[in-house]
Order: structure tokens, then sequence, then C-alpha cells
């Protein structure tokens, strides 16, 4: 080729690129985040995010920036946006103290998998290790809580880290993803490059279900005389709860959901036993511990799921399903191990049970009628229960109640704490993603800022934070934020005026000793959601109780309802921690 | 003591001790074993701290740890040496898998495999006698002097961790004055080369002390 086309070409996009210059760091990381189709951030600014704040401005048209009242609050309402959604939450914050205070909600990601991006600024680059004014070390304190973290040292490689980042967070198992943006970064100019320009080579980890060990695995279940299913948050993950139902139902297996599981599979199903570990159901518990056969999908054998392994399940062979290889054995070694997608496991499974053919289906439904009349029995024998009050109302109640009031339709998100218990026992769920807590971490001021991200997704439908007393003013600031958007979630304070799960071990364990525990001083719940421009309202007595829910439930925008509780209201049953089933303490004494 | 035991492999004696656990599964020992792994990871800032920093929050322990180029400047291999049961080394290979950045995570040492460690040691040695039983020492372990001065002289010694610390008890009578010690690197052997043509340094270096 001969020099002079050479030249000219070079000149001709020079003089273009003067017309039209390269966009900023800042202008690229939004319009990255739009072709990942992100229509919402969840953010707090500051002075290391100057430049993207700019830019937010100018894009508020196509993205819209939610103003949060702490940084927690963004985090959480990234993962409430996530849980309902099933899409990536995106949070915005800023450098130093914005990273440290969104710490809680990147843990809390990281520890229930919950697809969510995290975009921090940072001081720029030449005064990073300096000391410098709001510098944090973020992408090394972040490090051990997430599923991956950046450091955007040069602003031609924003782009391809955001869709990265994105990619990483929704696949394989799902978690936090925390971008670190220098201010200089947001600053500098570059061409965007979409998607097709990722410089570095993503590695792909996609399994598809083992055929050899799906065979294993349908033949143990097969032969087995007493399996349970015991399912987590990796069939909500997954979107797998039609293929779990499908083959529960069509081998009539007994299902038992995790904490983090609750919803995936139906809480009325006649196949339910409901919720298993330290605060499960009997039946649940005592059905894994005789159980000869565990299948295990999207769990990870979590220690409050299972007590004191060495005795959970004792005579169980186990079926292990989970999309990271490193859960599979991390607690449990299982005797079959599948690490796949759980939907494409259980469509796998059930296609190669179908394959041995109806009367072998039909035999083994039968040979298990004797395990299903034991759980039958062991339903009936302790069912979850709790005594009534007239002078009281009771917690459990509350939630009854409220599942009555809201046709069991209401997507329920809760704190930490007894409350979250009680939700968990007592509100039947119909749907995968209709029950959103914080499970692993167990981060008290999840619930109000994550039901407001979840209230985003859901528009106008029903979204009631379940909440107690003490987390609820973790993070009540961020009321301000629901009205300030119209965002109308329903606040349920199960306001027992003490930190209730705290004070029942100390009545359990620590001889009734309630140090510090007591929360009788705390602000009229009432006043303080008409001083955030909500609706307040309490009930005290049992017989208030429904005209007070039906008042703040129907109510159009924020509602806070404050429910006064019994004070020392136990959760039940209770595998005491590091106990098993056998330690169950199924009610309270004399009761 | 098993430490002088130069005549077998590391990986051998893993095996061996793998087939006794097989041979008595009912057996509640959990073998705690010596590991290499091999851990290819993208050449980036902060990758090896990502590694260092699972091992350490997750409980796993480190004993040596290299890091070089591979043959593509764009990954770093990492070589780690632990300590750890069955379970607890699929564990850290599973979780180190994990990592965005890594590309794959051998468990060198249950397959024939090099390993290698340096060390470069300070040692008294005066002009006479003593310089003469050191460079003995050093022929003998196929070392090199590497630096000498009046009163001593660096040795710069290679080997498995076995060979090395072997060499380094010699000389501690004579005045080791300071050690500097690589972690282990280790490569898998040309498979062709196992079972015919294999030739120990091992093997040689403890046929060579047998007969001296």
């Amino acid at each position: 080729m001969s020099a002079q086309p050479q030249t000219l070409i070079p000149s001709s996009s020079t003089s273009a690129c003067r017309s039209l210059p390269e966009p900023r760091g800042a202008e690229i990381l939004i319009e990255a985040l739009l072709h990942e189709g992100v229509d919402s951030i969840f953010g707090y600014p500051g002075g290391a995010v100057l430049h993207i704040y700019d830019e937010l401005w100018r894009a508020r048209d196509r993205v819209t920036h939610y103003l949060v009242r702490h940084e927690q609050g963004a985090v959480h309402m990234a993962e409430g946006y996530a849980r309902a959604s099933g899409r990536v939450g995106v949070a915005l914050v800023t450098s130093g103290p914005g990273a440290t205070n969104a710490m809680t909600g990147i843990a809390n990601a990281y520890m229930d998998s919950t697809p969510i991006v995290v975009i921090t600024g940072q001081v720029p680059t030449p005064l990073i290790g300096t000391d410098a004014f709001q510098e944090v070390d973020t992408v090394g304190i972040t490090r051990s809580c997430v599923k991956h973290n950046y450091l955007v040292r040069d602003v031609r490689d924003l782009a391809a880290v955001v869709h990265e980042a994105f990619h990483l967070a929704r696949t394989g198992r799902p978690g936090p993803i925390v971008i670190d943006i220098p201010k200089d970064v947001s600053a500098a100019r570059a061409s965007y490059s979409s998607l097709k320009n990722i410089s570095f080579p993503l590695v792909e980890r996609k399994w598809p279900p083992d055929p050899q060990a799906v065979a294993e695995a349908a033949a143990a279940i097969m032969n087995a005389e007493r399996p349970v299913m015991y399912v987590g948050g990796g069939i909500v993950n997954s979107g797998a709860a039609e293929a779990l139902l499908a083959f529960a139902e069509e081998l009539q297996l007994p299902v038992t959901p995790t904490l983090m599981g609750l919803g995936g599979f139906p809480s009325m199903h006649p196949l339910c036993l409901n919720m298993l570990g330290m605060h499960g159901t009997y039946a649940a518990n005592m059905a894994v511990a005789e159980s000869d056969l565990l299948i295990a999908v999207g769990v990870r054998f979590d220690d409050r799921v299972t007590g004191k392994l060495a005795t959970f399940a004792p005579q169980a062979r186990v079926v292990h399903i989970d999309i990271d290889p490193a859960n599979v054995g991390k607690n449990r070694a299982p005797e079959i191990s599948l690490v796949a997608d759980a939907r494409e496991a259980l469509a796998a499974l059930q296609t190669e049970i179908k394959n041995l053919g109806q009367l072998y289906i039909d035999r083994g439904i039968k040979r298990r009628a004797v395990w299903w009349n034991r759980i039958r029995a062991w339903q009936l024998e302790q069912p979850l229960r709790f005594t009534g009050s007239g002078d009281h109302i009771k917690p459990q109640t509350v939630i009854r109640e409220l599942h009555r009031l809201t046709n069991g339709d209401a997507l329920v998100v809760t704190d930490v704490g007894q409350h979250q218990m009680w939700a968990a026992q007592f509100y039947p769920f119909k749907r995968s993603r209709q029950w959103i807590t914080s499970g692993g971490l167990g981060a008290m001021g999840y619930g109000v800022p994550a039901a407001i991200g979840a209230q985003l997704v859901l528009g106008n439908q029903l979204v009631v934070a379940v909440v107690g007393d003490g987390g609820f003013q973790m993070t009540n600031q961020e009321l301000a934020m629901a009205v300030q958007y119209d965002l109308p979630i329903k606040v349920l304070i199960m306001n027992n005026g003490y930190l209730g799960m705290v004070r029942q071990w100390q009545e359990m364990f620590y001889e009734r000793a309630y140090s510090e525990v007591d929360l009788s001083v705390s602000p009229d719940f009432v006043k303080l959601a008409e001083a955030y421009g909500a609706f307040g309202v309490r009930a005290t007595r049992p017989d208030e109780l429904s005209d007070v829910l039906s008042a703040g439930l129907s109510h159009k925008g924020v509602a806070v309802m404050d429910i006064v509780v019994s004070k020392e209201e136990n959760v039940f049953p209770i595998v005491p921690a590091g106990g098993n089933s056998r330690d169950m303490i199924v009610h309270q004494e004399g009761v | 003591m098993k430490r002088r035991n130069f005549s077998r492999d590391l990986w051998q004696i893993n095996a061996n001790l793998k087939q006794d656990k097989v041979r008595n599964p009912q057996s509640e020992i959990e073998i705690e074993m010596r590991h290499t792994l091999s851990i290819v990871v993208a050449d980036q800032p902060g990758e090896l701290s990502r590694i260092v920093g699972l091992f350490s929050a997750r409980g796993f322990n480190i004993e040596t740890l290299s890091v070089g180029q591979t043959t593509d400047p764009a990954w770093s291999r990492v070589t780690i040496v632990t300590r750890g049961d069955d379970r607890t080394i699929e564990q850290i290979v599973k979780q180190c898998s994990r990592l965005a950045r890594v590309r794959v995570v051998l468990d060198v040492t249950m397959q024939p495999h090099i390993e290698r460690e340096m060390a470069l040691i300070d040692v008294e040695a005066t002009p006479g006698a003593a310089r003469q039983e050191l460079l003995s020492l050093v022929a003998v372990f196929r070392a090199k002097v590497v630096d000498i001065s009046e009163t001593g002289m660096i040795i710069e010694a290679s080997g498995n961790k076995e060979k090395v610390e072997a060499f380094i008890d010699l000389l501690r009578p004579m005045g080791v004055r300071d050690v500097t010690r690589t972690g282990c690197i280790a490569i898998g052997r040309l498979s062709t080369a196992v079972n015919s043509t294999r030739v120990s340094e091992e093997q040689e270096f403890a046929q060579a002390v047998n007969s001296a």
C-alpha cells in the first residue's frame, strides 16, 4: 500500500475527533450502564464521584438516580431491587466513608449470592496511597466479600470493566462486584467501546449437568426409602421453582426450603414441610434427621441449617446440586455431586427418571407411603403453634393477620431477628421472589431499604417490610427517601421494646441475664413516620390489630404500622447452636 | 529421619499414604499432607493478594509461596506449598478456582513432578581445613559458591525441600550466619519419561551420599 492514503485517513479522522471530543470516563460509565439495561441507580454523592454525578445529571432522562440517606441503604436497596427483579442492582457511592458505609451491604450480597454492582469513587490516581482526604483501599477492604472487584487505573479499561462486572455479577453463583473509579479516571477522555471490545479473556464457567452424575442421582432417588429435598436460594436465583415443583410432584418427594429458599416452593403445597434448621418446623427437622437420602439443591449446608454437622442427617446419603463447586463438599461431603445450574439439573434429573418408566416411578411412590405416614405424624404431633393472649398482641398473630389481609400475595421483606423467623414461619409464600431477607450475614437494618428497592420493581404492588424495633432504627432514615420518590412501602414494626432474639438467647442460655437488650426508650414510631411525611398508625391491643393493619396496608403512600407485641415471646422450635434435631426445643416449657 | 529419605519423591510418599487410607477407610485419622499447588493467575495488580487473602480468610496455611511469569506474560504462576487433609486441599483448590482471574489450579502433588527450592547460605569459612570441608560438602550437594571473603562464603544450593534442609543442617555446625530461601516451584514430569528413562536427581544424589 502506498504511503499517501495511509496519511490521509488518520488526518481526516483526527479532524472528526476535534469536532466531537471523546467522552469522559463518567460518560463512558453511564453509557456502559445503559448498555447493560440499568434504569435505576441508588446512590449518594461525594467529592470523588462529582464527575459521575455531573454526567448523571445530563443523563437524568435515561437513568434515574435515587438519593438515599446512608450508603448502607443504597446497597441494600440495590439488593432488594436485584432480589425482586432477578436483574443486577446498582449502587453508587463516593470514596472513603462512602465505601466503608457500603461494606455491610456488599458483604450481605456476597453471603446471599445477590447480583449487584457497586461503583465507588476513589481519590485521583496520583493521590492513591498517600492517605489522601477520604481515601481508603476500597479494593483491599472489599476483597474478601466480593465476587470480584476492580480498581480502574486507565479510562480505556472502564467500559470493558463495567461489562465484565455485570457479566460476573449475574452468571454462575451471583454476587456483588465492586468497581473503584479514581476521580481523574472519571474525568479522563477515551473512546467508548461497548461489549465487543472486552480486552480480557472472560473466563466462561458453565457446567451442563454431568450425565453420569445425573444417572447416579436418579438411581439414588429411585432407590431411596426416606428421601427429603433440601432446597435453598439457588432455586430462586436460577429460576428453578417450576422445575422443582414438577420434579417433586412427579416423585411425590417431601420438600423443605431453607430461609433463603422460601418461596422457591409453595409453602401451602402438601409436599412442603416448610423451613428446616434452627427455627425450622419439627416435621422438617425430623424428616431430615431420619432421611436416608438428602437431595440438596442450591444450598450450602449452612450452620443455621445443619447445627452440628457430624450429626446432621446422619443416616442420609447426599446428592448435592449446586452451581458453585466450592459449596460442594465444603461442609458435608456428598455421595453424589452435581455441579450445575439448579434448573438445568432438576430438568435433567426429571428426564432421566421419566426414562426409567412410569411403572418404576409409581412403585417408588407406593414404597414411600410409609415414609409419608411418618412425616404426617410428625406434622400432626408438633405443628407450628403459639399460645394466644387476651392482653397482648402475639407477634405470630400479626404475621397470620398480615397474611390474611394481603391474601398471601404481598412481597415480604424482613429485617433480622425474631420477627424475621416468625415471618418465615407464619407467612406462607406462593412464589419465588416473594420473600426477601438477609440470610447469611444477618444484617439488621436490611429491611426498610431492601423493601424500597423491591418496591421500585413492583410498582404499586404491595411490599411489606416486617422489621423489629431494633433493626428499624438502624436504617429508618430511608423513610425520607421512600417518601421523596413515592415508593409506597408498608413498614410493619414488631415492637417488643427488646432486641428480642438476643434477649431470647439470654433467657434460654444465659440464665435470663438481659444484658443490654432493653430498647424501651425508643422514639414514638407513629410520630417519627409523620415527621418523615409518612402515615403512622399504632396497635397495642389485640382487638386493634386488624383495623390498624388494614389502615396501614390500604394507605396509598408510605405507611408505618407500629405493632406493640408481647415483650418476651420466644421463637420456637429452636435447635440450640451446635446442636442437632434431638436437641430441638419445640415449645415453651409448660405450654 | 524421614527428611533424609531422598530415594522417594514426595508424591510417592503421598500416594502410599493415600493407599493406606483407601485400604483402611474406617480409619478416622485424616492424613494431613504437604501439597504443592500450581495456580495460573492473570498478571495484574492485586491478584496475588486475592489468593493470599483467600488463604488467610478461610484459615488455610501457606508454607511457601513463589510467583513468576509463565510462557505467556499475561499470566503468572503462583506455586504454594500448603498442608491439609484431602477435604481441606479440595476446598483450597475449589476456592482458588472460583477467583475470576484464576485460570487453573493444579494440585501437582499427586502426580509425578519435580520440585525445587533455592537457598543462599552465608557460612563461616576461614582459609584452611574449614574451607576445604565446606567445599567438599558443596560438591556433594551440587551447590555453588557464589561469593567468598576472608571469613566466609555464600553458597547457592537448590533441590527439593528435603535436600536444601539437609544441606543447611550439615552446614550448621560450621557456622551458618544467614539463610535466604525461596519458595518451592514445581513442574510436572514429562509423561513419557516417568516409568522408563527417568533420571531422578534425588536418586542419583542419594547414591552419591551413600558412596561418600
